[in-house]
């Protein structure tokens, strides 16, 4: 079997062709090894030097790439940022162990936007990363290196984390799937946090097959994780073809042009609510009344809880240190120095939105919007099995378009927010092309609703057919001209 | 115009568990630096607390203790700020739902007792060791994350020497609930006070200043008493008192301001998003209220109860619950000896020799004790005999019996032994019998003076006037 | 909206140092953000629980039992500055 054979598998169908002895282990990592070790796409922050030891479980032998924020003992871990450079965890991230006892191997970490905050993969100590359909537009954030890895062939599969949006919105516009379960369904322990009460891990894999097989092996109710309760029902490899029964709701607030939503996007968001009624679906529109509100409370609560869990870089324990003639002048310079503007801009929304005056009519309103937006969602389930929309506005923009733009890159995360802030799960899947490029379908149900969510994903996911096959073979390697700025031809 | 002053505490209390507030690092005192710290307690990036559950139940323990409201749900909050011997920029505390709300103890309302981790250590190296002076400081995070029980009374102390005694009753509550070793040279129990002063008779509250961590007993009195003062002196002269944060300093006295170039703190409380609210179930409280052990308060009474003690007596011995251990273990081991006076010799003569230690780490046995007490009770050895037998005892230990035996204190107390020397002492002082005779009982101290000398004290008094009156018929 | 003087003093909250440029266009930035934000005000939120956790999670105590600490060589490999086996930094009153 040759290398291009071998990283040609998903990650479900490579357990099986080790399993059969198709394929070794010692194989499958050096084929894979190789690409990211050579790739383009700037997706990597730390490539293993060779396979480390493998346990013995039911991924055994499957590579897995892991976001910069998870904590991996010994092996870099900086969550894309300066202030914790060359930082080297003296532990390991659960959700890691978990995996590795699995079988998986730890094949590189993945770049990532600074502490995870940003929509573009833009704010990175490591810099940019490019989008495997075309190199001259962002990958989508925050976890945009998985996301490009994982379109681009780079790696099996990877793990992310999602806030607001940065498993979705970056598998949307690179056009695969993406998950993030239930909040509390997969420890945080190890998680280098952005804001606690909404960071959750999940898969970014090539089909839907894939997410569930990666997500069975994340959920756990860690001891170390007060918030963590895992799942109350094992994690099944989806087989549904059909969606006979099953009530979709369309909300008003998250599908429609005035809300921001490309022409294109809705038109494939359109096409893929016929391919649903096809398989027996059935529609209604319905409306999420405050979802529209869900930017303003998240990027009010976001920030707060990141400014918060951003103050132990202070350069005393480990990370970046800048000269400072006294304590107070040590602080400010390693702290001016050591985050990037994006990151420094959400400290100052948060702490301003905590501090003394201001908590009431900030901190505490988005709570209370907050609690609003789940009951929507949670009447909206009384009605529906699940609220679909598109999974981001637009599909991938120039890179350098809207960094200078806060409110424009917010804006992003517009269709994700919601189920981030009610805590419940959501999936987004590749449903076909705006321009040559990809976009992105969300699926969205109540908490613990994991496996009717894969089902659902699964079913539409073998009636749109969706072909990530030209990022994948042209992507990230360095045979494929670069052809920053120009959007990519149509078709192979 | 006199002035009243109004004191409230605020007491930071180290809780005896085995592991931190929030980790499982070992808590044990005197380790090497930096050697019982985790991710954890390092606030290393990803690291997440979870909430020791002995921590809630020693909490719920004071509470009861206090007669506190226990809180169905207690949520935890982060405190931002930042400083060294803070590894997350935040300290996890609770903040307006605490886990016990009101109470009393003695004499004092309880505001609240709430839970939170305590800071790491800050040692400050340079030419003084001092802070003012020092160029650098070293952070050891060993104490970093010790569950702290903070109790806030209401302003209902009056000076400095009450606070004290209410303190002392404080730390043997908690000792007794066995919740803290309570030690203040240690730093397992801390007190700040917040100080205002108002004329006599009236009831609104002046501004009050925070005294900081008063780091013993006697300081605590001192410092209160210094900062009453300034404040008087102040509104007396005209000034007004300001409200700040105050430093006492015991060797030199003097009350120096905190304050600093720094901007007044702006905490930016919130939830603690990492730890979900704690909800006190039945069980939990059942398993407190199990773990009650007698309060002194409870103690007190029982002893004034069961013994007939004062109420004076009863309280000191269960205020200082390691006297209220010896007395009972006294008592226990002589059935004949009366209670009352082996109250007043324990809580006097003892303590008048070994201060503020354990009598239960002295050499003085309990049944030492309540046998000499019988034997004056019985006449054997009288007051000043007894007196040096228990000097004996402090210094050595031993058997009282045997003690007054060899150095000779027992007592002289028969008719038969008496009668001779008496005989000498009216014979020596006629002029003075004499008078006696006469209806003037007052030279009778020059016969008793004659008497004493002659015995080497070890004479009875009472018996010694009693013949005296007889042999002379008055 | 959010000026400069308030920019300032959030910064020293934040223990964040800013140049002159970046307090100039932090003041924009966050005022547009905050412009965003404030349609929250429209909302009728009377009587409406703030949200603490999304998911209902059970207590989640742990026993006082002890776990191993970490070696001090480990905890101390990665501070920038040590120094009598603890981490050193400038005196906080100096
Ligand atoms: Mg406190
Ligand atoms: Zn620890």
């Amino acid at each position: 079997m040759t290398a291009t054979d071998a990283v040609a598998f998903t990650a479900a169908q490579a357990v099986d062709a080790l399993a059969r002895g198709d394929l070794s282990a010692g194989e499958l990592f050096a084929a894979y090894r190789e690409r990211a070790a050579g790739e383009e796409l700037n997706a990597f922050t730390w490539v293993a030097e060779e396979a480390p030891a493998v346990q013995d479980g039911p991924l055994k032998g499957v590579p897995v790439a892991v976001k910069d924020l998870f904590c991996t003992r010994g092996v870099p871990s900086q969550s894309g940022s300066r202030i914790l450079e060359g930082y080297r965890p003296p532990y390991t991230a659960t959700v890691v162990e978990n995996l590795e006892r699995a079988g998986t191997t730890l094949l590189g970490k993945t770049n990532q936007d600074e502490f995870a905050m940003g929509s573009s993969n833009e704010n990175s100590a490591f810099g940019p990363v490019l989008n495997p359909w075309d190199r001259g537009r962002v990958p989508g954030g925050s976890s945009g290196g998985s996301a490009a890895a994982v379109a681009a062939g780079l790696t099996p599969w990877a793990i992310a984390t999602d806030t607001g949006g940065s498993i979705r919105q970056p598998a949307a516009l690179c056009g695969i799937v993406g998950m993030k379960p239930t909040y509390g369904a997969v420890s945080r322990y190890g998680m280098i946090a952005f804001a606690s009460s909404l960071d959750q891990a999940g898969p970014l894999t090539r089909d839907v097959t894939d997410a569930a097989l990666l997500l069975g092996h994340m959920v756990s109710r860690d001891p170390r994780d007060s918030t963590s309760i895992g799942l109350p029902e094992a994690i099944r490899l989806p087989d549904a073809r059909r969606l006979d029964g099953i009530r979709l709701g369309v909300p008003e607030e998250l599908s429609g042009e005035a809300e921001g939503i490309e022409p294109g996007v809705m038109e494939a968001f359109e096409a893929t609510l016929r391919v649903a009624q096809e398989l027996g679906a059935s529609l209604e529109t319905m409306r999420l009344p405050h979802a529209e509100h869900g930017l303003s409370a998240y990027y009010v609560l976001a920030p707060a809880e990141a400014s918060s869990n951003l103050a132990r870089y202070d350069g005393v324990r480990y990370g970046l240190r800048s000269d400072g003639s006294d304590l107070v002048s040590l602080y400010t310079q390693t702290r001016h120095d050591g985050f990037g503007p994006e990151v420094k801009r959400r400290i100052m929304l948060g702490t301003y939105a905590l501090s003394s005056g201001y908590y009431d009519a900030y901190y505490g309103r988005a709570q209370k919007v907050r609690t609003k937006i789940a009951q929507d969602f949670h009447e909206a389930f009384e009605r529906f099995d699940f609220v679909v929309t598109p999974t981001a506005p637009t599909v991938a923009f120039g890179l350098g378009t809207k960094v200078h733009d806060p409110l424009a890159m917010y804006l992003n995360d517009y269709c994700t927010v919601p189920m981030s802030l009610a805590g419940t799960p959501a999936i987004s899947i590749p449903n076909g092309l705006s321009e040559g490029l990809p976009t992105g379908f969300q699926i969205a149900g109540p908490a613990f609703s994991e496996n009717a969510i894969l089902d659902a994903a699964h079913a539409l996911e073998g009636a749109i057919g969706f072909d990530g096959s030209r990022a994948f073979s042209r992507g990230g390697m360095p045979s494929t001209p670069p052809e920053r700025g120009a959007p990519g031809p149509l078709g192979l | 115009m006199k002035y009243e002053p109004v004191i409230g505490l605020e007491i930071h209390v180290q809780l005896g568990t085995r592991t931190k507030m929030f980790c499982g690092c070992e808590l044990t005192f005197g380790e090497p630096p930096n050697t019982r710290t985790c991710p954890v307690c390092l606030g290393l990036p990803g690291a997440l607390p979870v909430v020791n559950a002995r921590a809630i139940h020693f909490g719920l323990m004071t509470g009861m203790a206090m007669g506190s409201e226990l809180a169905p749900r207690s949520v935890f909050h982060r405190k931002n700020y930042f400083y060294p011997d803070l590894p997350k920029g935040y300290q996890i505390s609770q903040y307006d739902e605490p886990l016990c709300l009101g109470g009393r103890l003695g004499d004092v309302r309880i505001h609240r007792v709430h839970l939170e981790e305590d800071a790491a250590k800050l040692v400050h190296v340079g030419a003084s060791g001092r802070i003012h002076s020092s160029s650098s400081s070293v952070v050891d995070f060993n104490r970093g994350g010790t569950p702290l029980a903070e109790i806030v009374t209401e302003p209902d102390l009056r000076s400095g020497e009450q606070a004290r005694e209410w303190l002392t009753l404080l730390r043997t509550t908690l000792r007794q609930l066995g919740v803290s070793d309570v030690n203040m040279e240690e730093g397992s129990l801390r007190c700040d006070a917040n100080i205002s002063v108002r004329p006599e008779g009236t009831t609104e509250l002046g501004t009050k200043t925070e005294l900081k961590n008063m780091n013993s007993f006697r300081f605590l009195e001192r410092g209160i008493r210094a900062e009453v003062a300034r404040q008087i002196e102040l509104l007396e002269s005209g000034g007004e008192v300001v409200q700040e944060t105050l430093h006492y300093d015991p060797r030199s006295e003097r009350i120096t301001s905190m304050r600093s170039k720094e901007e007044a703190h702006d905490y930016r409380y919130f939830p603690e998003p990492d730890l979900v609210p704690v909800r006190i179930e039945q069980a939990m409280l059942d398993e407190a209220r199990g773990a009650m052990p007698e309060l002194p308060a409870d103690r007190a009474a029982r002893l004034e109860r069961e013994h007939g003690l004062s109420e004076a007596s009863a309280k000191q011995l269960a205020f200082r619950a390691e006297l209220g251990d010896f007395f009972e273990a006294a008592l226990g081991s002589d059935g004949d000896v009366p209670a009352q006076p082996l109250a007043h010799w324990v809580t006097g003569e003892l303590v008048a020799r070994i201060g503020d230690s354990d009598p239960g780490d002295s050499r003085v046995e309990p049944v030492a004790l309540a046998a000499l007490v019988g034997m004056v009770e019985r006449k054997e050895v009288n007051q000043g005999g007894a007196r040096q037998a228990l000097d004996c005892l402090v210094a050595d230990g031993g058997e009282p019996r045997a003690i007054v035996e060899a150095q000779g204190l027992g007592a002289i107390g028969g008719e038969d032994e008496l009668s001779g020397v008496i005989d000498a002492a009216l014979a020596a002082n006629a002029d003075a019998a004499a008078k006696i005779q006469g209806g003037n009982e007052k030279p009778m101290g020059a016969i008793l003076g004659y008497v004493m000398r002659e015995t080497k004290g070890r004479a009875d008094g009472g018996e010694v006037t009693r013949l005296v009156r007889e042999k002379l018929g008055v | 909206m959010i000026d400069r003087e308030q920019v300032l003093h959030v910064a020293r909250l934040a223990r964040l140092e800013l140049t002159d440029e970046e307090v100039a266009r932090m003041a924009g930035e966050l005022s547009d953000v905050l412009g965003h934000i404030e349609r929250i005000d429209q909302l009728d939120l009377e009587g409406v629980a703030p949200t603490t956790h999304v998911v209902d999670v059970p207590n989640a105590l742990r026993a006082d039992e002890p776990a191993p600490s970490l070696p001090r060589e480990v905890v101390l490999e990665r501070a920038p500055a040590v120094e009598a086996d603890g981490f050193s930094v400038p005196s906080p009153q100096a």
